[in-house]
């Protein structure tokens, strides 16, 4: 019998057990999947949670009920990977042998990168809401604030979901409008980018968005540290931006497990060829989702795309074929803008996302780049489809793993 | 686009970084950096060769990894290039603008 190895039961990896549990049987096959946690979280609930627009109940299920009953699932910490000896090695000092590895550990944050944000005010005026815990302290807080300088920050790229931050800043605007005190926030968007977004179409759309709901953009700023006595962020060359409400997202890293295993680059992300999804340096290991270091965003969407590619590409490693240099970047993210209303955007590693109608050329019904109420539906459906369609690994109608460039207004 | 640095015809993006590091010399970065108003110093010279460096070598460059490269610091590489540091500092070694991933 022969294994594969699934590392992390998160988005990548539990679309990877139902994709090739159909694909690789008993008894010539046997999938194992772990992961040190209980729960399955859709963190893109996260955004949503801090304003009472989604409960806890929402966004947590077991990690279990997505997980098919012919796969092996192992509630464990992963200590190590010795790839050049095919073995994983357990917390309890176990040791499991693989034929092939899938590497799906995805990334956190890792706010103690940066000098004092885990510092006194953690979690009483400086937030993430990249975590639950995060999300759920400034649910609180922003239950009972009553206003003042909210600062909105990244502190550096790669994130996941580059976009969140932008969406709870939109979000933000219109949360305080609906409580009648928008009018005693200022808020300021802080980015180390140029701009908004680093596509310049989507960009100028967004920055259009901040203006006309009176955010302030701060572009180009490298945070230092975290000033708790003085509440202000300073950057390497002194600028300094006050707050009272500062909510961050810090350093996003890929898992201590690869620095362990000496498999990651500096911010422990794994070296993975990004039109295959072999890893560089070893042949029967391969990485999707948020643990690779391929300039893709890194997003759900993104893992799903990855998934239906890697799935053909494993059986092709299988069967001693040459593997597909299919995927090309796609990613698909609806973009909150506040008030009920939402942006779509569609783009690869060659393609910005431009204007246009999705999935259907020249009908929709979303709309690429635009404000539209559908799109916020969209986003909303986003969940449903992400618990019962996403994770079980189904193909959604008429969206394709590789981009479609029908419909779209490229100049 | 063609653009004239330090008195030769040189191809430049939108953005106004060299699209072919062949066209590079010292003068030209001497005036680039002169237009982005950084004096250059022994001590930048270090710096750009090591961006230069590093692209030759195919290593994406990223704030963070100046930081740990050990021939400067972050807060050094800011005081020579006050202004987007990262951005400033390749457009005057002749490379490209890093990509940041999205
Ligand atoms: C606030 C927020 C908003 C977002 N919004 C969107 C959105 O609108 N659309 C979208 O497409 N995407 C969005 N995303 C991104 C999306 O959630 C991620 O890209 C996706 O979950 C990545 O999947 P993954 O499987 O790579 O990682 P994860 O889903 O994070 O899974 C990794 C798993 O590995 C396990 N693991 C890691 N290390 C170990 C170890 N050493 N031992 C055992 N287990 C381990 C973890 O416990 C975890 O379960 C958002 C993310 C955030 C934080």
């Amino acid at each position: 019998m022969k294994n594969i190895v699934i590392l992390g039961a998160g988005t990548a990896g539990t679309m990877m057990a139902n994709h090739l549990h159909h694909q690789l049987k008993h008894p010539e096959w046997q999938i194992t999947i772990i992961d040190e946690r209980e729960e399955h979280h859709y963190q893109p609930g996260y955004l949503f949670l801090p304003f009472d627009i989604y409960s806890p109940e929402d966004i947590v299920k077991t990690i279990e009920e997505f997980i098919p009953k012919d796969v092996k699932l192992i509630k464990q910490q992963i200590n190590r990977i010795v790839p050049t000896e095919n073995k994983i090695q357990l917390a309890d000092g176990s040791e499991l042998p693989y034929d092939i590895l899938i590497i799906a550990t995805g990334a956190k944050i890792a706010p103690e990168e940066t000098e004092g944000m885990k510092g006194s005010e953690w979690q009483k005026s400086v937030f993430d809401f990249y975590t639950f815990e995060g999300s759920l302290a400034l649910r609180n807080k922003l239950r009972e604030w009553d206003g003042g300088k909210l600062v909105v920050h990244i502190t550096e790229m790669p994130i996941k979901c580059p976009v969140a931050p932008l969406e709870f800043a939109f979000l933000a605007d219109s949360f305080f409008k609906h409580k009648h005190m928008r009018d005693k926030v200022e808020i300021t968007y802080v980015t180390p980018l140029s701009g908004a977004f680093t596509k310049p179409k989507a960009t100028e759309a967004l920055e259009h968005l901040l203006h006309e709901k009176g955010i302030h953009i701060e572009p180009d700023f490298a945070i230092e540290r975290v000033d708790n006595e003085k509440k202000e962020i300073v950057d390497y060359g002194g600028k300094v931006i006050p707050f009272d409400l500062l909510v961050t997202v810090p350093t996003n890293k890929g898992d201590e497990l690869m620095e362990r295993s000496g498999m990651g680059d500096d911010l422990n992300y794994v070296p993975t060829h990004k039109a295959t999804l072999q890893s560089i340096n070893y042949q029967n290991v391969f990485v999707l989702g948020d643990a690779s270091n391929i300039p893709a965003s890194k997003a759900g969407s993104v893992a799903h795309f990855e998934a239906e590619i890697l799935t053909e590409n494993i059986l092709r490693y299988v069967h001693g074929e040459p593997l597909k240099e299919e995927f090309d970047g796609h990613a698909n993210c609806f973009i909150e803008t506040g008030n009920g209303k939402a942006l779509l955007i569609d783009f690869n590693y060659t393609h910005e996302p431009v204007e246009g109608s999705f999935p259907f050329a020249g009908i929709g019904p979303l709309r690429l780049l635009k404000e539209s109420r559908m799109n916020h539906m969209g986003k909303l459906a986003f969940r449903w489809i992400y618990w019962n369609v996403l994770l079980k690994g189904t193909h959604i109608p008429f969206v394709s793993a590789t981009m479609s460039e029908k419909g779209k207004h490229y100049a | 686009m063609e653009k004239i640095i330090a008195g030769k015809n040189i191809t430049v993006n939108e953005e106004g970084y060299l699209t072919d590091f062949n066209q590079w010399d010292e003068k030209v970065g001497e005036a680039i950096a002169a237009e982005a108003n950084v004096p250059l110093s022994p001590r930048h010279w270090e710096i750009l060769k090591y961006l230069q460096d590093e692209h030759k070598n195919q290593v994406a460059l990223s704030i963070r990894r100046i930081g740990k490269s050990g021939v400067t610091d972050i807060k050094e590489f800011y005081q020579l290039f006050p202004v987007a540091p990262l951005k400033t500092a390749t457009k005057i070694a002749g490379i490209p603008k890093p990509a940041s991933c999205i």
